[in-house]
């Protein structure tokens, strides 16, 4: 057991924590960054894609490029930024102010910080169905991690659930990797992502069924296809169904906020459908109940990583200037007024709505 | 809910609307090296078009929201937005290539990377194949591999070629 210390703790070295180390530790803040995987960038190194927004968010840059951006700009920061990867923050003990933390397989740590910003990100949502622990039955983040981190193609013909980005992005990757994406289908009688995704993946001749949901994987040992079905305007199976030749199912249904961590620090939280799960309280500065953590980023409800930066860079900067750094506070006004650009458009109204029902202008004490 | 309706929201242009608006008719087909052809129906927070467009033509946003607005007299066919729209939204068709065929610049990310003189299958927006077209040039303008091919191709088409696959 190693007993490490340092100003602020930064879990999770994706989109959101990467950019809440950077502005902190321009700061002058020593910051330690703990990440579960075996390098930084979380989802960001696997996004083939050029990413939307305005030049202050990258946009025509593709992810993989942002996330060295991002190690770059922490880099030159000399030594201010730690980053601890292949390790796991386990818990929080709230009575000795106390992280524990699981590095690779056999050892551990005990990290104590002044400040806490907690970038955990998301998991993946899974949905039943029978069969869906057959060999072929992927969450989409794992078909991205195998192709883009690895270079590993899933299989050869996929059946594609869920038409939100992740699920429109990762068919097109898919195409370019020389797989062939044998549908998409989508319950609603919407695409959940940008309809420029879904023209993308339409002209390359790849259906999307809306009102459509997989019944069943089919296989012995193995996917060996998949049972879809028509859906009527209340999610009911209207019977109609049809088998589709595939050898993957993927999954891309849906994330829910990582928020066990800010759970442990006692912070405040909410259930809130517009941001996928149960959130933190938090104020404008991205600071939740626990006046010692911040949070930033999809732990604080699912949304873009343009999004996710930019609340790095808030509570990077607020949790600085907690610790009486020189932050240039005058910085915050501009981030809010990226966040709700970002956030004016049609998709970005179900995340106004949320962020509404956890925000905070003030603290009881 | 129409047909019409389900296939727009499956991602199936069906008819102009804001942020996919065609040229005037007569410009068009007189203008040489092409308009531009932007296919942006939703409000979503992206402006690359407008910022990379050297010419002005692509309307300064007032809202990252706002879906893309075109002066056609300053569009000169250079297809930079092409290359730089993250949602391969845009492109550029030359109705004044020659007499019976058009130029199509089209947003290219998959491979094989097709070579000048090579044949293809010219596709609409729904996958299928509408034209055998002639790849003429291929570019890539930031150096970022979003290639623009040039294709030329029937200029019956220049409300259904969106796409090209190698080979036919």
């Amino acid at each position: 057991m190693t007993d490490i210390s340092t100003d602020i703790l930064v879990v999770g070295g994706g989109a959101a924590g990467l950019s809440a180390a950077a502005e902190a530790a321009s700061c002058g803040a020593d910051v330690l960054i703990v990440e579960g995987d075996l390098r930084l960038g979380g989802q960001l190194v696997k996004q083939t894609h050029k990413f939307f927004g305005s030049r202050d968010e990258y946009a025509g840059t593709r992810g993989y490029k942002i996330a060295d951006i991002l190690l770059d700009e922490i880099r030159e920061n000399e030594g201010k930024v730690k980053a601890l990867t292949n390790t796991t923050v386990t818990g929080y003990y709230i009575e000795d102010k106390t992280f524990t933390a699981m590095r690779g397989e056999d050892s551990c740590a005990r990290i104590k910080a002044r400040r806490t910003i907690v970038a955990t990100g998301a998991s993946e949502r899974l949905i039943p169905f029978p069969n869906n622990d057959l060999p072929g039955v992927y969450g989409a983040g794992a078909v991205q991690t195998l192709m883009n981190v690895y270079g590993v193609t899933p299989g050869r013909r996929v059946l594609m659930v869920g038409a939100g980005n992740i699920g429109l992005i990762v068919s097109y990757q898919m195409t370019q990797a020389g797989v062939e994406v044998a549908a998409v289908v989508e319950a609603m009688p919407k695409i959940g992502g940008y309809w420029v995704h879904a023209a993308k993946i339409r002209r390359l001749g790849i259906p999307i069924l809306l009102r459509h949901s997989v019944k069943e994987a089919l296989g012995e040992r193995v996917v060996e296809g998949a049972v879809i079905m028509e859906l009527d305007d209340k999610f009911n199976p209207t019977g109609l169904e049809r088998t589709i030749e595939c050898d993957v199912i993927c999954l891309a249904v849906g994330l829910s906020p990582t928020t066990e961590i800010l759970s442990h620090a006692g912070c405040r939280m909410r259930y809130v459908p517009e941001l996928c799960g149960s959130v933190a309280e938090r104020d404008r500065t991205m600071r939740t109940s626990n006046p010692d953590f911040w949070s930033a980023g999809d732990a604080m409800g699912i949304e873009e990583a343009s999004a996710a930066m930019v609340e790095g860079r808030i509570a990077g900067l607020c949790a600085a200037d907690s610790l009486g750094l020189p932050a240039k506070m005058e910085k915050l006004d501009e981030y809010w007024a990226r966040l709700n650009r970002l956030r004016a458009g049609e998709v970005g109204a179900k995340i106004r709505s949320g962020i509404g029902k956890v925000s905070r202008d003030e603290w009881e004490v | 809910m129409s047909e019409n309706d389900l296939l727009f929201n499956s991602g199936i242009l069906t008819d102009e609307r804001q942020g996919a608006i065609r040229p005037p008719s007569g410009l068009w087909g007189a203008k040489k090296g092409g308009l531009v052809i932007v296919e942006c129906p939703q409000r979503i927070p992206c402006n690359p078009c407008a910022t990379s467009c050297p010419a002005g033509a692509i309307l300064p946003f007032s809202d990252i929201n706002d879906t893309p607005l075109i002066d056609y007299e300053k569009c000169t066919g250079c297809a930079i937005c092409v290359a730089a729209c993250p949602g391969l939204a845009c492109f550029v068709i030359d109705l004044a290539f020659s007499e019976d065929k058009a130029l199509y610049k089209l947003p290219y990310e998959m491979l094989p990377l097709p070579s000048k003189g090579d044949t293809v299958t010219c596709l609409g927006r729904g996958g299928e194949a509408l034209a055998r077209g002639t790849v003429e040039a291929v570019i890539e303008p930031k150096r970022d591999k979003t290639y623009v091919v040039h294709v030329s191709a029937p200029r019956e088409f220049a409300n259904g070629i969106r796409a090209i696959k190698a080979g036919v």
